[in-house]
């Protein structure tokens, strides 16, 4: 206790997150002028830094907010660091883009300043993901951890800025929140000091970084439907579901929330379901089921990423041992029907449609008011129905014969791996693809007149235009003078920057113009 | 200049002082501050002024820093100057923050109302705590204009006055000239050396490298206390919190003041060491001051310590220290026979023209152009350039530009031709819209 209510500790304000913004200002603009060799070298770096505690974190995540499961956890841990890293190494966001046919030019514009909102669910999976991309675009990042879960996350965020600094990424490039806290994320979303919001979270959210005032990309939620039709690899399907809705506990906003089955292969399905670990409810157990997990009608989230077997256990019921998922058969779908809903656990209803129009229209009613731009999944091998499947969703990626928590999320399919899924107009986003890094990087397009006459000048995409460096992270022998030495020893003037030739040239005409002026000024 | 400040410049003349009023007209520089607010003063006029001047750091974190102007307005609530005498929450708690955050050694804090009332404690201190009067010091330095403060400094000052030092109390040595200084410390009859850790007030000369090392050695052997005037040099701007700690040296008396107020609430302090604050056990009655350390004063005091010493503001003190030194030599290259050299530690500057009253006509024409920045007082070629602590990239540029086509300008003016033929029309244009 302070003598005085004036020396009681304020913990972080508001005044010290805008110069947390303030300080990745000045990162940004140090990090826009490395190059391709040093930044792959600092994402390769950070990559492998938090690969190599991705264990570590996993367990830290599954204790610090009792979500989901650890060995999940640590296979997105790693795909979104060395995985991230692999696999954009090779697309350029750092040197120009030509296109000579059509004489355009293109120069890379990072956003700048990344503010990201990480959820609880996928805490620290989020912070490596976001941070990577920022990394292969030379955006600087302040993340901001769900308080949930902000000891992991601020951990692992500092570490991953220790690796990139030692990299040589400038000071600041990462930044973390460590004590989030409504007013700091307020003023921060709220700041025209920041470039972009990068949002994953709950709804409230995702809200209000769109009405910040800043541009902002978002996720909205997801409530998935899986159609399995008459054509369908049942045993394949099953398997599919089984394993996507058991992963990490159903914790992607990415997993089934509804099977909606064909009439055609139901008793199937259900024996396939039951030999892949699926408990089948008795109409009994799916009432208390509900009870449970939507107590007065809200989803207890409490139950967030929790095993099946003590989910059911809450709801007063026994299922057999190594049960991963309980399966609830849905008297019918509609957002007055609690069950119908998402559920970020392993519980998933089972609708039976009779004919492939009743199951359109069932998999249609389970996005109509939540879950909009989000993600459906289909097991059909006839493509007719796949097609009209998605003609007919209104979402903007369907996974085709693979579980949806990994394949939307494309961990499991050619779509960007993400842990941010863009709802696009039906989300309220204006991204409707799953976000990666082009999305956080802006290009300059320069282009010449169409007129065949007229030449575009033969450049390379090796060119470019060097940046003074402004940027280490002041420690060890430091240069106060900043290269203006004492003693009379005053440093030559610094060239102007290395130049392209064509660049180089076209100063030296200008200076030959200048001089001649002068010249002329001087003679009267 | 509109009739109003035309009338206001007058009553000035009239009421307040009518020689500093006339120089400045003269100079070209006709600035009644209106407004301010972060780095920026609006005069009466309307115009706007980027301040590169910040009174050598007293608004070093802007002008009324919304995070300065709410603690000390929170704390209004329940303080006022307080009473010099008792023990004071608020005083104890700078007192503490400035031992935790002074170079070690240094134990205590006395407070004054302002630099010059420090550094005459400071002197007082050393004296009390060695038993002799004699003072080191540098030729053509500045310390500030009381009693002791201005024997310690160029005679500028104290002639006026009649009160110049006497030649026993106060020796005085060129800066840089090592072998000087040590022949006037190895005497061993000095209380004290006084450094500026850089010379503000003639220019920022960089001190030598080893330079200041070698005297604290020197002043170590035969017990003579160095008393390091962190006024200017301290509270981040060379980019570590105290300028003496960018040249290794643990002093026994840090003076600072100027920034530590916040530009809110007048403030300075002398942090001692055990054996230079010796008076404080002895006879805390000693010396008295009814404003000094006015805990208004603690409350702005309180939060700048706490600013400069984030690791965001010296982070950002490196990154504008490096971005304006690339700046400033590209801007040199370009007047390579006027702008003749850059002075440099973090944030501290001094820009050198190769005329006697350069740097005067520099600051003529940069205020011309929106940027307030001041000359040396005792080197009229050497502009001092003080950016804030807390400016961002664009303000940078700002600057760099303005500066850019004001030294042009003042090239021109000084050493004819046209600065820039293609920017200006048949004659050069000093006119306010250039700033607009």
């Amino acid at each position: 206790m302070a003598i005085h209510p004036l020396l009681e500790d304020r913990g972080f304000t508001s005044f010290h997150a805008k110069q947390m913004v303030e300080k990745a200002r000045w990162a940004a603009e140090a990090f826009s002028g490395l190059d391709r060799t040093e930044v792959l070298r600092i994402a390769k770096a950070v990559a492998e830094a938090g690969y190599a505690q991705a264990q570590r974190y996993a367990q830290w995540a599954v204790e610090e907010t009792g979500f989901g499961v650890v060995e999940h956890k640590l296979i997105k841990n790693q795909a979104c660091s060395r995985g991230l890293y692999e696999l954009y190494k090779d697309q350029d966001f750092t040197g120009i883009k030509l296109d000579g046919e059509r004489k355009i030019l293109e120069i890379p514009r990072p956003a700048g300043v990344v503010f990201a909102l990480t959820p609880s669910t996928n805490p620290v999976a989020t912070v490596f993901y976001k941070i990577m991309l920022c990394l292969l675009t030379r955006n600087a990042i302040i993340i901001s951890p769900h308080p949930m879960a902000k000891a992991c996350c601020a951990d692992a965020a500092k570490l991953l800025a220790k690796a990139a600094e030692d990299a040589g990424a400038p000071d600041g490039v990462i930044q973390v929140i460590e004590e989030p806290s409504l007013p700091i994320v307020e003023t921060v979303m709220k700041s025209d000091r920041i470039d972009v919001i990068l949002a994953t979270g709950g709804s409230p959210v995702v809200r209000a970084a769109y009405s910040s005032g800043n541009p902002a990309i978002g996720v909205g939620p997801g409530n998935v439907p899986s159609y399995v039709d008459e054509t369908a690899d049942v045993p394949a399907a099953a398997k599919a579901i089984a394993d996507s809705k058991s992963f990490d506990n159903g914790i992607l906003c990415t997993n089934e929330s509804a099977i909606i089955a064909h009439g055609a292969i139901i008793d199937t399905l259900a024996q396939e379901l039951k030999r892949n670990g699926c408990h089948i409810c008795s109409e009994e157990e799916r009432d208390r089921l509900e009870q449970t997990l939507f107590p007065n009608g809200k989803f207890d989230i409490s139950l967030i990423g929790k095993a099946a077997e003590l989910i059911a256990q809450k709801a007063g019921f026994r299922v057999p041992p190594r049960t991963k998922v309980l399966v609830a058969p849905l008297a019918r779908i509609g957002d007055d029907y609690p069950l119908s809903r998402e559920k970020l656990c392993p519980v998933i209803g089972l609708y039976v449609a009779a004919t492939r129009d009743a199951a359109m229209i069932a998999c249609r009613a389970m996005t109509r008011r939540s879950g909009g731009g989000h993600s459906a999944s289909i097991h059909a091998r006839d493509p007719q129905i796949i097609l009209r499947y998605g003609e007919v969703m209104n979402v903007l990626r369907i996974s085709v014969n693979v579980g949806n928590s990994l394949g939307a999320s494309g961990f499991e399919t050619h779509l960007a791996p993400t842990m941010t899924i863009g709802t696009g107009y039906f989300g309220r986003s204006s991204v409707g693809e799953n976000v990666e890094p082009r999305h956080l990087v802006q290009w300059v397009k320069m282009a010449w007149n169409k007129d065949d006459r007229i030449q575009m000048p033969s450049f390379s995409t090796a060119d470019r235009v060097e940046k003074p460096k402004i940027g280490a992270p002041p420690r060890g022998e430091i240069d106060y003078d900043f290269g203006n030495h004492p003693d009379g020893t005053v440093s030559a003037p610094a060239p102007a920057g290395q130049t392209t030739t064509q660049d180089a040239d076209i100063r030296a005409e200008i200076r030959r113009i200048i001089l001649e002026e002068l010249k002329e000024l001087t003679a009267r | 200049m509109s009739k109003e400040k035309d009338d206001f410049i007058a009553r000035s003349k009239q009421f307040w002082n009518p020689g500093k009023t006339s120089d400045w007209q003269r100079m070209g520089v006709d600035l009644v501050i209106d407004r301010r607010e972060a780095y920026y003063l609006w005069d009466v006029d309307g115009r706007r002024l980027i301040d590169v001047h910040l009174n050598g750091g007293t608004y070093s974190l802007g002008h009324r820093n919304p995070e300065v102007v709410e603690a000390v307005r929170e704390g209004m609530a329940y303080f006022d100057i307080g009473n010099h005498h008792f023990p004071s929450i608020m005083r104890t708690h700078v007192a503490e923050m400035l031992e935790r955050l002074t170079p070690p050694g240094l134990k205590r804090t006395i407070f004054a109302s302002g630099g010059a009332e420090a550094i005459d404690i400071a002197l007082k201190s050393a004296r009390n705590a060695t038993k002799r009067r004699k003072i080191i010091c540098i030729e053509r330095c500045y310390h500030g204009h009381t009693g002791l403060a201005v024997q310690v400094g160029d005679d500028r000052f104290s002639k006026l006055f009649l009160s110049e030092a006497s030649n026993e109390n106060v020796v005085k040595v060129p800066f840089n000239d090592l072998e000087r200084m040590l022949e006037a410390i190895a005497v061993g009859d000095a209380a004290c050396v006084i450094m500026e850790t850089i010379p503000a007030t003639y220019g920022f000369p960089m001190p030598k490298p080893g330079y200041l090392k070698a005297i604290k050695a020197a002043c170590e052997k035969v017990g003579t206390l160095y008393i390091a005037d962190e006024v200017q040099t301290g509270l981040m701007r060379t980019g570590e919190m105290w300028g003496i700690e960018t040249y290794g040296v643990n002093p026994d008396i840090l003076v600072t003041g100027k920034g530590l107020s916040g530009g809110i609430y007048p403030i300075a302090a002398v942090v001692v060491s055990e054996k230079a604050g010796q008076w404080l056990s002895e006879d805390g009655f000693g010396h008295m001051s009814s404003f000094g350390g006015a805990e208004l004063g603690c409350l702005a005091a309180a939060k700048v310590l706490e600013i400069c010493s984030r690791p965001e503001t010296r982070s950002q003190v490196h990154y504008i220290s490096a971005y304006l030194a690339n700046g400033l030599r590209q801007v040199q290259a370009n007047y390579p026979d006027f702008f003749t050299g850059i002075r440099q530690r973090g944030v501290v500057m001094g820009l050198e023209f190769n005329h006697d009253q350069g740097a005067v006509y520099v600051m003529k024409h940069l205020y011309q152009n929106g940027v307030w920045a001041i000359f040396s007082t005792l080197d009229k070629r050497v502009l001092q350039f003080k950016p804030g602590l807390l400016i961002d990239r664009e303000m940078c540029d700002e600057i760099l530009t303005r500066l850019d086509t004001s030294v042009a300008l003042a090239q021109a003016e000084l050493f004819g031709g046209r600065a820039r033929s293609y920017m200006t029309s048949s004659k050069p244009s000093y006119s306010r819209q250039s700033a607009a």
